[in-house]
């Protein structure tokens, strides 16, 4: 037992305590702790492995900058692995397991690791992708995979909701320190919206439970107060909310724990919620980290930093030891000792490495009943899972070491400011030799930010105050809110962490810079000598900094240690750029709402209830979902698609097409656009007809397919495929606005507004006619390429003599609300002549059996001479693409050509498969691709369209279809892209 | 990213699509084909301040020509193109 709970003093609710369990031990925290507090509380100081060597590990900081204590927390869908035991507040029956060891905390096999030090080392996975050993990578994988690594992911589902919400505002103020708070009351009282975020549970950072005074009253009431002011001034208040990226235009994102701290989010509350902040101004007031010091053996439990081991004593009621040995290299490190003893932690000694301090210093210890060693450092720790003594020396080695008893070493080794958000704003951070750590520099053209308190390297407590009203204030100025705020309060001055002494050159053995990725001195070393001198390569070669901590105790000791390995200036040696996220983020917190049924919206037909109802099975096709067949009892999807298809060619079928996109043209100059758009004439289509047409991009290359309906002199409605139906509407929006925006057109979409259902078949004309009483539909009146107005029962509709199947076939639209109503008229109509629906499996047999493309060869890549389309390219007109259809490469001998494939061992063939030439032993290069397969119903062959090198001087030949990732190697006969009634005439007649 | 839409406001990227570059004009259709392949296949793609097009595809559907700044994403002015064409006012 080491650490323990003060009889007084902290944030904590002693009436309530709170029961949890570690690695399933039941353990009683406070109302208020964090789970690192309650852990230390309970004397247990082994939280977890490291990451690399498996090392014991226990709680070093007290917030985000936490780099060891990393848990999984609670059990099924709830389960959450590498959450920081500081971050983590507790709950009751909060479960918490520790992480990255095998088979137990206490006794980790895969401690081994640590003997294997070398093997590990730096540049270890490096060397091992990249270098002549790169086989050896595939012996090592699996047992790296399960030595080196974080919390195991959870297995179940997420039961909980996460939501995305905006925020906007005047001024944000991000941290909620003594800074922060001073800047958000300033920027309140001069009448701007004011948000201020912190990430911890409580706002206050460093001050609270702090026995002192800010002007008279107590810290925390100074900051209760604050907030009380804040709340009246209508800001917005969110803690729980790690601010995690700075984008341009003053957009922020942020991750509010809504509900973490709670045993299971209450009915209809998210778990967290993602928050985009748009503010006119930010202050950033995000603190300073402080760092650990390098000496053999720093990363052992019980070592702890300075400041954290004063907060868990001020903030929480907690002693992280029974006896607290300070190792410091600047003032700050006495002023915690101070605060301990006041506390009432007992602190044994002080070791500082600078050879002298002032008087004010000395007093501290003297005040406080320690032994102070000045110019002394540790150079060694003892303990094995718990620290119980160090080895401390002069640190020049000019004197004897000694062995000190202590269960807590607490370490005071400078002040990182967190510049991380203004780095990313675009910030070239400048080194500051007084801090011995780098600054924010100057925001980049157009940011909006000012710094503001320590991470601004202001790092008492009055120059907080003082700075961040000031910078509250100038925000609100710059939004446009001016007027006199009231002073900062006055506090008394303290020492502070101001030019600590230099880092040792060659720390002994096993120091760490990084932790949490296990980084040692000697790897730094290692990655010099090898050539790594730039920080950037530095940081890749040894992973330093790059753990979900994101180095924030580390980097700086590792410019330090650069700079002091080659003679530079820390300056000089420079840091590494921040990016997004500053902090780990959830992929819950970044889906929102968007999980499951509403990943992306589901667009339904008119008639797709119907298709339900009769066994239709629905498959995504773009946004919609379309019927892939109606299965009678004891079909499979392909005994259907055949039946169904089989039937359209003998008798007659029906399909909902009402998913193709539809676009109205319509002005006075409707048809020279379309004529410019469309390969193919279109001002010379008569009213009352319809054109197939073929639409090129920029490039020559086919855009999409469709048809093109001419209702008026100036109206025409123009379809497009079902996937292509968005880019073509963007495609003709971009050509009017960029190149004829004189053009009399205006360009809807009315895909909704129609129901669409093709009825083919030979008896097709039977049933329009039984279905529309008194029309005449015969070939004079609606022949091949027709358009007829009618009514059926009343609802208006329009019909185009239209095939994709090659039949006789028409399509029928109507109103989108009359869809249900005239698809059960035509099934009715239809039911004398063996009417069946058709889904769209049947849809995509008919059309290869037809030899019409579709999605599977419009795939961006083709020209209209790859799909024998020439026919439909007009030589009377320059046409949208044209120019670039005359290149050589579109026209070389050996260019893909559609053709047909007969599967001639009558196998079924798969969409992907290679054309080869040669057997499965020999199969040379491939000659081309399988795009479309079926069983043709009309051949009883198994059947495919392909694109082939030179492919229509091949028809006839035999080849291979090959698909080694299944195995297949089928041959093929080359033939006529089109199976059925090549003259048309079916569908003519 | 903010776009300053002429006729909807200031708006989200996510509301956006990125059309392309807009330094070059379109041309003609019977232009030849040295001048098509310069207009599909030659791009600037300036450091710095560059004109683009976007479409603002899920609000007013307007084509904007845009003057934005590559490396700071500083949007300095937006205009509509097309037959709704607005002024520029940067
Ligand atoms: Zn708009």
């Amino acid at each position: 037992m080491s650490g323990y709970r003060l009889t007084s003093g902290g944030n904590v609710d002693r009436q309530r305590p709170v029961r949890f369990a570690f690695d399933g031990r039941p353990c009683t925290g406070l109302a208020g702790d964090t789970l690192a507090s309650a852990l230390l509380a309970e004397g247990i100081r082994l939280v977890g492995r490291s990451f690399k060597y498996h090392r014991p590990r226990g709680v070093l900081g007290i917030a985000a900058e936490e780099p060891n204590a990393l848990v999984s927390l609670r059990g099924g869908g709830r389960h959450e692995p590498n959450i920081q035991a500081t971050m983590a507040e507790l709950h009751d029956g909060l479960e918490v397991r520790s992480q990255n060891a095998w088979p137990s905390l206490g006794f980790d096999a895969l401690a081994v690791n640590g003997l294997a030090g070398p093997l590990f080392g730096a540049g270890f996975y490096y060397k091992t992708f990249m270098g002549p050993t790169r086989r050896a990578w595939m012996w090592f994988e699996p047992f790296i995979r399960r030595a080196a690594g974080l919390g195991p992911p959870p297995r179940q589902a997420d039961p909980d909701v996460y939501d995305r919400n905006n925020l906007f505002c005047d001024v944000l103020v991000v941290g909620g320190g003594p800074a922060g708070l001073a800047a958000a009351r300033a920027a309140a009282e001069c009448g701007a919206r004011v948000a201020l975020c912190d990430e911890r549970a409580a706002f206050g950072g460093s001050l609270r439970g702090a026995a002192r005074e800010i002007g008279d009253v107590p810290a925390q009431d100074w900051i209760d107060a604050q907030l009380a002011f804040l709340a009246g001034r209508g800001a917005v208040l969110l803690p729980r909310t790690g601010v995690f990226g700075y984008y341009d235009g003053e957009t922020l994102g942020a991750v509010e724990r809504v509900a973490d701290h709670l045993p299971a989010p209450s009915s209809g509350q998210p778990r967290q919620r993602y928050w985009t902040i748009r503010t006119a101004e930010v202050v950033l007031a995000t603190g300073a980290v402080e760092r650990p010091v390098l000496f053999a053996g720093n990363d052992r439990p019980g070592v702890m930093l300075a400041d954290s081991v004063r907060q868990y004593a001020e903030t929480y009621g907690v002693a992280c030891g029974r006896s607290v040995t300070v190792l410091a290299n600047n003032d700050s490190g006495h002023a915690a000792a101070r605060s301990l003893a006041a506390a009432g932690v007992t602190v044994a000694r002080i070791f500082d490495q600078r050879p002298e301090v002032g008087p004010a210093i000395r007093a501290i210890a003297v005040g406080i009943g320690a032994d102070l060693r000045t110019g002394w450092t540790v150079v060694a720790t003892h303990g094995g899972k718990g620290l119980h003594a160090v080895t401390a020396a002069p640190a020049d080695g000019s004197g004897r070491a000694e062995r000190f008893e202590t269960d807590c070493l607490a370490m005071a080794g400078g002040w990182t400011p967190a510049i991380a958000l203004a780095s990313q704003r675009g910030s070239a951070p400048v080194w500051s030799d007084a801090l011995g750590a780098p600054l924010a520099g100057v925001p980049a053209p157009g940011a909006r930010w000012r710094v503001a308190g320590a991470a601004a390297g202001r790092l008492d407590t009055a120059g907080c105050l003082a700075e961040g009203a000031a910078a509250g204030h100038a925000a609100a100025r710059a939004a446009g809110f001016d007027a006199a705020p009231s002073a900062p309060p006055a506090c008394a001055a303290e020492p502070v962490g101001l030019h600590p002494a230099p880092v040792p050159r060659h720390p002994d053995g096993k120091a760490f810079v990084d932790f949490q990725n296990d980084v040692k001195c000697a790897d730094v070393a290692l990655a010099l000598r090898e050539g790594y001198v730039s920080v950037e390569h530095l940081k890749r070669y040894t992973t330093l900094g790059m753990a979900t901590d994101q180095g924030r105790t580390a980097n700086v000791n590792a410019i330090a240690l650069m700079a002091a390995a080659t003679g530079r200036s820390p300056g000089e040696v420079g840091t590494t750029r921040f990016r997004a996220p500053a902090a780990p983020v959830a992929l819950g917190a970044l889906a929102g709402r968007h999980t499951g049924a509403h990943f992306q919206a589901v667009r339904r037909t008119p008639v797709q209830d119907w298709h339900v109802r009769h066994g239709g099975v629905l498959s995504p096709v773009g946004p919609w979902l379309r019927p892939r067949a109606y299965l009678r009892e004891g079909e499979t999807i392909r005994t259907a698609y055949i039946r169904e298809a089989a039937n359209v060619r003998g008798a007659v079928g029906l399909c909902d097409v009402s998913t193709l996109g539809k676009i109205a043209v319509e002005g006075p100059d409707a048809a020279v656009f379309l004529d410019r758009v469309y390969s193919n004439a279109m001002q010379s289509l008569a009213v009352g007809r319809a054109r197939y047409g073929l639409m090129l991009r920029d490039d020559g290359m086919v855009l999409d397919d469709g048809t093109a309906w001419r209702l008026s002199e100036t109206s025409f409605l123009v379809t497009t495929t079902t996937t292509g139906a968005g880019a073509v509407m963007t495609h003709l929006e971009r050509l009017h606005a960029l190149f004829w925006p004189g053009l009399r057109v205006a360009l809807t979409s009315v895909t909704s507004q129609w129901a669409g259902m093709s009825l083919a078949g030979p008896r097709s004309r039977e049933v329009l006619a039984a279905a529309l009483p008194g029309t005449e539909v015969g070939n004079g009146v609606l022949p091949f390429m027709g358009l007829l107005e009618a009514r059926m029962d009343g609802a208006p509709v329009l019909v185009a003599r239209l095939s994709f199947s090659g039949e006789r076939a028409y399509e029928v639209f109507c109103g989108a609300d009359h869809g249900e109503a005239v698809w059960e008229r035509l099934l009715q109509a239809g039911r004398p002549h063996g009417i069946m629906p058709y889904g769209t499996e049947a849809l995509g047999t008919l059309r290869i059996e037809k030899g019409h493309v579709a999605g599977g060869e419009l795939d961006g890549r083709v020209s209209p001479f790859n799909l024998g389309l020439e026919g439909l390219l007009s030589r009377k007109k320059a046409f949208f693409g044209s120019a670039l259809l005359e290149r050589p490469g579109l026209h070389a001998a050996d260019r893909y050509e559609l053709v047909g494939l007969v599967s001639t061992a009558g196998v079924p063939l798969r969409a992907g498969s290679h054309l080869a030439e040669g057997p499965r032993t020999r199969p040379g290069p491939s000659q081309g691709f399988v795009s479309s397969t079926t069983f043709s119903p009309a051949t009883g062959q198994e059947i495919a369209l392909a694109l082939v090198k030179g492919g229509r001087a091949r028809i006839g030949q035999d080849m291979f279809a090959a698909d080694p990732v299944h195995g297949a190697h089928h041959p093929v006969r080359l033939a006529p892209p089109c199976f059925v009634d090549p003259e048309g005439a079916r569908m003519r007649g | 990213m903010r776009i300053p839409c002429p006729t909807c406001g200031p708006r989200d990227l996510r509301e956006f699509t990125y059309i392309g570059d807009a330094l070059r004009s379109a041309p003609a259709l019977e232009a030849d084909a040295d001048t098509w392949a310069a207009y599909v296949y030659t791009r600037r793609n300036p450091r710095g301040e560059h004109l683009e097009y976007w479409q603002h595809s899920h609000g007013c559907r307007q084509f904007l020509r845009v003057r934005r700044d590559t490396a700071t994403h500083v949007i300095h002015a937006a205009a509509c193109v097309g037959p709704h064409a607005t002024e520029d006012e940067a």
